[in-house]
C-alpha cells in the first residue's frame, strides 16, 4: 500500500517493542522466585520456576478471585447483550417519540466518572441485599455497558436493509422467528463486537467492582491489591497473577479480530 | 439512522429493559448524588437543607482546584501524543495476511489488561530496584526513581497512559484507513502529491469521523482516570498525581463526607458532560462552514 511510508513504519515497529518489553519482564518475573528477583538483576531468568503460578491455581483465594471475576463478566455481558439487542433493533427501524433524546441520553452514561456512583451503588446495593454478589457488580458495569451495546449494535444494525423485514412478512413469518432466526444471524459480527466491548470493560474496571464486593465476591483485581498491603511486596506472584489476567484478553481479540476492525471502522466504540 | 423509518411509538416496548435497567443503575444513583449534594449529613436521621454551599465550597477549595488543574494538563498532555502517535502508527499497518493479524491482537492486548494490572506491569517495569526500565536508566547514569520525584512520577503515568491507550486510537484510525478508496492514492500519485500531501487531503478528510470518536473517547477517559495512579503512584509523591477521581474516592468511601463529595461528582459530570459537547459542536460547526 502507498501509505506505509517509510517513516510510519520504523514507528510501528518501535512502538511494537515498547508495547511488548514490560509484557516480557512481568513474564520473566512470573518464572522467578522472590529471593531471585530482590537479589539479582537479569534479562533472562537463570532458574525459572513455575512455583508463582501453581501457587495461584492452589490457593483458593487466588482462584477464587478468577471464578468471581468470570461469573460477573459473563453475567454483564448476557444482561447488556439481552437488552441491547430489542433497543437496537428498534432504534434503528422506527421513529418513535422521543427516540433521538432517548439516543444521546443513553450515550451520556457512558461519559459519567465511575468515582461519581461509588457512593450511591454502595448504598444501593446494601439496602436490597446484593452487596457483595456477582449480581452487583454486573448491574452496576451495566451502566456503562448497556448503552455501549447500544450505540454499537444500533450501528450495525442500521447497515441492514429494511426489504429484509418487509421480505420476512411476507414469507408469512412470525416476528419471533424473524427476529431470532434471520436477523440475530445476519447481525452475529455485531453481537460479536458487542460482547468483546462489554468483556472489555467489565474485565478490566476495578473501582466499581472493589466498591461493590467484601470478601465473598472479592474479584481478582481486588486480591491482587489487597494481597500486595498485607503481606508484602510478592513480586513473583503478583506478576504470575498478572499474566493469567492478561490471558482471557488475548483470546478475545483473537477470536473476534476479523469483526474488530469492522467495529471500529463504524466509529461505534 | 439515515434509513426510511417507520413511525411507531409501540417501538417504546424494544427500548424498555434498556430503560428499567439505565434507570436501575443510573438514574437513582445519578439522583441520590444530587440529593445528597444540597444537605448536610451529620447521621441517616439528620440532615439540613444547605442549597448550594457544598458546591460553592468545593469550587474554592485549593485542593480540588489543585487536582483540576493536574486533570487538565494530564489530559492535554495524553492527548497531544496519544492522538498523532495513533495516526502514524495506523499508517505503518499492513493490512493482510499473518503478520496483520498479530500485529492486530498486539496492539489490543493492553486494551484487555484489567487497569490495576497496567499499573502494576509498569510498577515492576519502572521500579528502581526491580524493575528494567527503572534499572536501565539507573545504570545509564539517570537518576531515576518515580515513588520520590515528581515529574518522574507524571513521566511514567504518562508512559503508562501511552502503553495502554494508543492502541486505541491507532485500531480507530486503521479502521478509518481501510475504508479510503484505492483510486484516490492513484489520482493523488498521477498529480505527484507528496506524501504528506496525500496524507493531508486523502487521508485526513475520511479520517474525521474515526478521529473525533477518538478524541472524545481519550478525553472523556483521561479525565476519569483512577486506577493506573491509584496502583502506581498512590496519587503521590505528596498529592502531584492525585487526579479528581481518586480526589473523589477518598472523599467519598474514605471519609464518608457525603454532602460535599455529592456536590464534587455533579461538578465533575458536568464538567466531562461540557467538555465532551463544547468539542461535539466545535466539530460539527466546523464541518457546516466547510
Amino acid at each position: 500500500m502507498s501509505r506505509r511510508s517509510r517513516l510510519s513504519r520504523w514507528v510501528l515497529a518501535g512502538y511494537c517493542v515498547y508495547l511488548i518489553l514490560p509484557l516480557y519482564w512481568l513474564l520473566t518475573l512470573a518464572l522467578r522466585s522472590n529471593a531471585d528477583i530482590a537479589g539479582v538483576f537479569e534479562l533472562v531468568p537463570s532458574n525459572p520456576t513455575l512455583a508463582n503460578f501453581a501457587e495461584i491455581l492452589t490457593n483458593p483465594v487466588w482462584y477464587q478471585g478468577f471464578v468471581n471475576s468470570i461469573s460477573y463478566v459473563l453475567l454483564n455481558t448476557l444482561i447488556s447483550v439481552s437488552v441491547a439487542l430489542p433497543a437496537a433493533y428498534v432504534f434503528s427501524r422506527y421513529r418513535f417519540l422521543g427516540d433521538r433524546q432517548l439516543f444521546f441520553w443513553l450515550l451520556t452514561n457512558r461519559m459519567a466518572p465511575p468515582a461519581v456512583f461509588l457512593l450511591p451503588f454502595f448504598q444501593l446495593y446494601s439496602s436490597i441485599g446484593l452487596f457483595d454478589t456477582p449480581l452487583a457488580v454486573a448491574l452496576a458495569h451495566c451502566l456503562f455497558t448497556v448503552p455501549l451495546s447500544v450505540w454499537i449494535l444500533e450501528g450495525f444494525m442500521s447497515g441492514v436493509p429494511t426489504e429484509i423485514d418487509d421480505m420476512a412478512r411476507i414469507d408469512g413469518h412470525s416476528f419471533w422467528f424473524f427476529f431470532t432466526r434471520i436477523f440475530l444471524p445476519i447481525n452475529r459480527s455485531a453481537i460479536g463486537v458487542t460482547v468483546f466491548f462489554c468483556f472489555m470493560f467489565s474485565w478490566v474496571e476495578l473501582l466499581l467492582a472493589r466498591t461493590l464486593t467484601g470478601s465473598e465476591a472479592k474479584p481478582i483485581v481486588v486480591v491482587m491489591t489487597r494481597t500486595v498491603s498485607a503481606s508484602g511486596m510478592d513480586w513473583g506472584v503478583l506478576a504470575a497473577a498478572s499474566v493469567f489476567t492478561v490471558l482471557p484478553g488475548i483470546l478475545v481479540v483473537w477470536f473476534v479480530r476479523q469483526h474488530l476492525v469492522k467495529g471500529f471502522a463504524l466509529g461505534r466504540v | 439512522m439515515a434509513q426510511n423509518k417507520t413511525q411507531d411509538n409501540r417501538a417504546w416496548l424494544g427500548v424498555l429493559p434498556v430503560m428499567l435497567i439505565v434507570a436501575f443503575s443510573g438514574v437513582i444513583p445519578l439522583m441520590t448524588v444530587v440529593n445528597y449534594s444540597v444537605q448536610d449529613i451529620l447521621d441517616f436521621n439528620t440532615r439540613f437543607f444547605v442549597g448550594f454551599e457544598w458546591y460553592r465550597e468545593t469550587l474554592t477549595d485549593p485542593r480540588f482546584i489543585d487536582a483540576f488543574l493536574r486533570q487538565l494538563g494530564f489530559s492535554a498532555a495524553v492527548l497531544a501524543i496519544e492522538i498523532p502517535l495513533g495516526i502514524v502508527i495506523a499508517r505503518g499497518m499492513p493490512t493482510q495476511g499473518l503478520r496483520a493479524s498479530l500485529l492486530l491482537v498486539l496492539l489490543a492486548t493492553p486494551l484487555l489488561i484489567p487497569w490495576n494490572v497496567v499499573g502494576t506491569i509498569w510498577q515492576i517495569y519502572a521500579r528502581s530496584d526491580i524493575g528494567l526500565l527503572g534499572v536501565t536508566l539507573n545504570e545509564m547514569g539517570f537518576a531515576f526513581n518515580y515513588t520520590a520525584e515528581p515529574l518522574h512520577a507524571w513521566l511514567t503515568l504518562l508512559a503508562t497512559d501511552i502503553w495502554h491507550w494508543t492502541s486505541l486510537v491507532a485500531l480507530l484510525a486503521f479502521a478509518g484507513l481501510t475504508s479510503v478508496p484505492a483510486a484516490c492514492y492513484q489520482a493523488a500519485e498521477l498529480d505527484g502529491a507528496s506524501k504528506w500531501q496525500v496524507f493531508r487531503h486523502v487521508e485526513l478528510p475520511r479520517l474525521k469521523g474515526v478521529l473525533v470518536i477518538a478524541v472524545l473517547l481519550r478525553l472523556m477517559d483521561s479525565f476519569m482516570i483512577y486506577t493506573e495512579p491509584f496502583v502506581l503512584t498512590g496519587g503521590g509523591p505528596g498529592n502531584t498525581t492525585t487526579f479528581l477521581s481518586q480526589y473523589l474516592a477518598t472523599m467519598a468511601v474514605g471519609q464518608f463526607d457525603l454532602g460535599p463529595a455529592a456536590a464534587f461528582s455533579v461538578i465533575y459530570f458536568l464538567f466531562i458532560l461540557l467538555f465532551s459537547w463544547l468539542f461535539y459542536a466545535s466539530v460539527m460547526r466546523s464541518e457546516e462552514g466547510s
